[in-house]
């Protein structure tokens, strides 16, 4: 596979958030490039003659030491890698019986440390090393942070350019087909360098011919997703400095759960909260309409009664005023009537003489 | 009330500013041997713990406790609490202070700060959970600023253009609230990435939903404890308005601060018991864990419910100072105590003096600049010209 449909991948692990089935296949699916090389370390072999450190030092052209690589003694303390160390050879067990192993960047097939990186400084190549570019790095190490084994390192004391440091597999020098420093000088072939595949072969067939020999585990076939650095040992892998506790989850698989829901919270979040504030806004236009209906209402009811009242005074103006007008036309008749009665009087009084 | 504008403190060498003077002096000494030194020399950061107190201080707690700012102004403007009103000018400035700082302060713990833009403009991370972080806070920072011109607008008297920002409120809040939403979770997520580090007790699939969660109540809490802390010192700076609603405000965050927090602790327990780690309570970390949920979690929850149903001011404002510092113990929990577990003591962090020092350093920038604005700006008081118009 080219270096660019796994680009394309990792675009599809972000991109595909927005189609979680898309992450999940990049994360699940993607088991290395095919003819990936990788080295194959075997810890009871290993005599911790740093043999491979001072190759590895000398290879990547790092400051030279404060002790000699000839120095065993260092041995007796734990060290790890720093950013003028890309491998150590470490001595665990008992004095009578001790087992070295070595460390350095294990390459994993899907790269925490790349993963991590917001500005994609990390790659992992068809041959299978996981090299970074120092244009780039903003110096966040967030990929420190991700890495589950404790490798990248960084340059502390470089105010201006500070680096990550750590082992490329030695890239350069595959690419013009040399081995790897460490596993060039390692005089016992406790390194094995190989296509990943047939490193996984020949690491079962030694724990098939020697099953007394080594644990049955091939440490790095499954750890976080693979690694193209695999690992045989004598003794339980915690007793040399080993976590069994990574799973075999890849770093992209452990974060495509939030990457995923952040297209679902740009997408839904808007209009949930667009309607929340309709919801509100509705709310209070419904709150204010009422407040409106009532008062007109209260209006409405208080013009009311005041057209009544004012009807009811008019009514009773009206009978006052009829009550009125009817005594003065009686009055009038009455007035009117008094001569003729009068006179109807005086006749018959007249009428009777 | 008079108008409060422009009668700040009546002598510039008062005790405030001649504590803060001196810290800002030290400060400037500290980022020279920082930028000319490196980091090695003044932090005590190494390989195994290459994130320290600028990173679960500065950075982790800085966001949270800026959550003031979404969460005010989604309560006023989009769920329509309009007695909030009157707190948003002042959370939204936290805030905006708040992330810039956290901006300025990422300078420090950046390898290379000048190449900070790098993720966004020159190559894009976008599997990384930080590149998300990286352009959420950008945007939101962005927003932030918008959100805070009208009152620079109205100090500077330019009406016209305010009124254009003034239109934009609801789209800007809803943009806020989504990416406050994104990033203040992606910070928990970044740990995701790390489940052999983290120990089991914080470590969680769900670490982002805790870290969205919790700045709720951080952002409330925050809310309620600087307005009483600037309700004590910059009294005169508030109008009637402001104070009428103060204890409004109060009241109202105090009781979602206890519901968010009774939420939250819920989600946390039931974390423990997904992952089924109760055995680990029993251990040393169990015991941190316990003091994290039992008195910083689950004891604000109670004392905000008792001091809502009372009415007692004093009990909400007790709480918020126990919310706020929980968020703290928390964030620092995630990414320094409960980080590196494994490792032996030996091996462990601890933050050096010249970081702590800058990390107060900022701090105290803060506080200054915060002061300075609210006492020339219409924080805390509407501005006369546009009394009512909102
Ligand atoms: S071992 Fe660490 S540095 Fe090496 S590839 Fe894996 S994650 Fe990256
Ligand atoms: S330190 Fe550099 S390489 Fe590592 S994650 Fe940050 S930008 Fe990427």
């Amino acid at each position: 596979m080219l270096r660019r449909t796994f680009l394309g991948m990792l675009g599809a692990t972000c991109v595909g958030a927005s189609l979680p089935a898309g992450a999940e296949a990049a994360g699940k699916e993607f088991k290395g490039y095919p003819g990936s090389k990788g080295v194959l370390f075997d810890a009871t072999r290993c005599i911790g003659c740093r043999k491979c450190e001072a190759a590895c030092n000398k290879v990547n052209k790092l400051p030279a030491p404060e002790k000699s690589f000839d120095d065993l003694a260092v041995l007796d303390t734990k060290r790890r890698t720093d950013a003028k160390t890309h491998t150590v050879v470490n001595k665990y067990g008992t004095p009578e019986h001790p087992v070295f192993r070595k460390s350095q960047c294990n390459h994993c097939l899907e790269p925490a440390c790349a993963s991590a990186c917001f500005v994609k400084a990390f790659k992992k190549l068809p041959n299978g090393a996981v090299v970074y570019d120092e244009s780039v790095c903003v110096g966040c190490r967030y990929c420190m942070v991700a890495c589950p084994f404790e490798i990248p390192t960084y340059e502390y004391d470089e105010p201006l350019t500070p680096r990550v440091m750590k082992c490329d597999m030695c890239a350069p020098r595959q690419a013009k087909g040399q081995l790897p420093g460490c596993v060039a000088e390692c005089p016992k072939e406790a390194l094995v360098f190989g296509t990943r595949d047939e490193l996984i072969k020949i690491a079962r067939e030694r724990i098939r011919r020697n099953p007394d020999r080594y644990v049955d585990h091939l440490y790095g076939e499954d750890e976080m997703g693979g690694t193209s650095w695999l690992y045989l040992s004598g003794v339980p892998f915690n007793e040399i400095g080993m976590r069994e506790d990574l799973g075999t989850k890849s770093a992209p698989e452990l974060t495509a759960g939030a990457l995923a829901a952040v297209p679902m919270v740009a997408g839904l979040w808007p209009v949930l909260l667009g309607g929340i504030y309709a919801v509100s806004k509705r709310n209070s236009k419904v709150a204010d309409e009422e407040r409106k209906e009532a008062v007109e209402n209260a209006i409405a009811k208080a013009s009311a009664e005041a057209e009544k009242t004012l009807s009811e005074a008019l009514e009773k103006a009206d009978v006052a005023n009829k009550r009125q007008i009817e005594v003065e036309v009686k009055k009038a008749v009455e007035e009117a009537l008094k001569p003729a009665e009068e006179e109807e009087a005086e006749n018959s009084e007249k009428e009777e003489s | 009330m008079s108008t409060p504008a422009n009668n700040g403190p009546k002598s510039a060498f008062n005790t405030f500013n001649l504590v803060a003077g001196a810290i800002l002096l030290v400060g400037l000494v500290l980022t020279v041997l920082r930028f000319t030194q490196g980091i090695g020399p003044v932090t005590n950061l190494d390989d195994n713990n290459p994130w320290g107190i600028w990173i679960g201080f500065d950075l982790l707690c800085g966001v949270a406790l800026a959550a003031g700012g979404y969460t005010t102004s989604a309560a006023c403007y989009i769920f329509g609490l309009k007695r909030f009103h009157s707190a948003v000018r002042p959370a939204i400035l936290t805030a905006f202070l708040g992330y810039a700082l956290v901006v300025f302060a990422l300078q420090y713990d950046l390898g290379r700060p000048w190449r900070l833009p790098y993720p966004i403009f020159v190559s894009q991370g976008t599997t990384s959970l930080l590149f998300e972080v990286g352009l959420c806070v950008m945007l939101y920072l962005t927003v932030l600023f918008v959100e805070f011109t009208p009152a620079m607008f109205e100090w500077l008297g330019w009406k016209k253009i305010r009124k254009v920002v003034m239109k934009l409120t609801l789209v800007l809040t809803i943009f806020g609230v989504v990416l406050s939403t994104l990033h203040q979770s992606s910070l928990g997520a970044l740990y995701t990435i790390a489940p052999s580090k983290l120990h089991p007790l914080w470590y969680s699939p769900y670490m982002p939903l805790y870290f969205f969660v919790s700045s709720i109540a951080a952002g409330m809490s925050m809310v309620i404890f600087e307005g009483s802390m600037s309700h004590k010192k910059l009294h005169r700076m508030m109008d009637e308005e402001y104070l009428k609603h103060h204890d409004g405000v109060v009241f109202g965050f105090g009781k979602a601060a206890a519901l968010v927090l009774f939420g939250y602790f819920f989600i946390k327990v039931m974390g423990v018991a997904y992952d089924n780690n109760w055995h680990y309570l029993t251990s040393g970390y169990g015991l941190l864990f316990l003091t994290e949920i039992l008195g910083f979690v689950a004891l604000p929850c109670f004392l905000y419910g008792v001091g809502v149903r009372d009415r007692n001011l004093g009990l909400i404002k007790k709480a918020s100072i126990i919310t706020v510092l929980g968020i703290v113990f928390n964030r620092f929990n995630v990414s320094m105590v409960a980080f590196n577990y494994h490792l032996p003591a030996s091996e462990r962090y601890f933050p050096s003096m010249i970081e702590i020092g800058i990390s107060v350093f900022i701090v105290t920038l803060g506080v200054v600049i915060f002061r300075f604005i609210t006492t020339r700006m219409p924080i805390f008081f509407e501005h006369p010209d546009y009394k009512g118009d909102h």
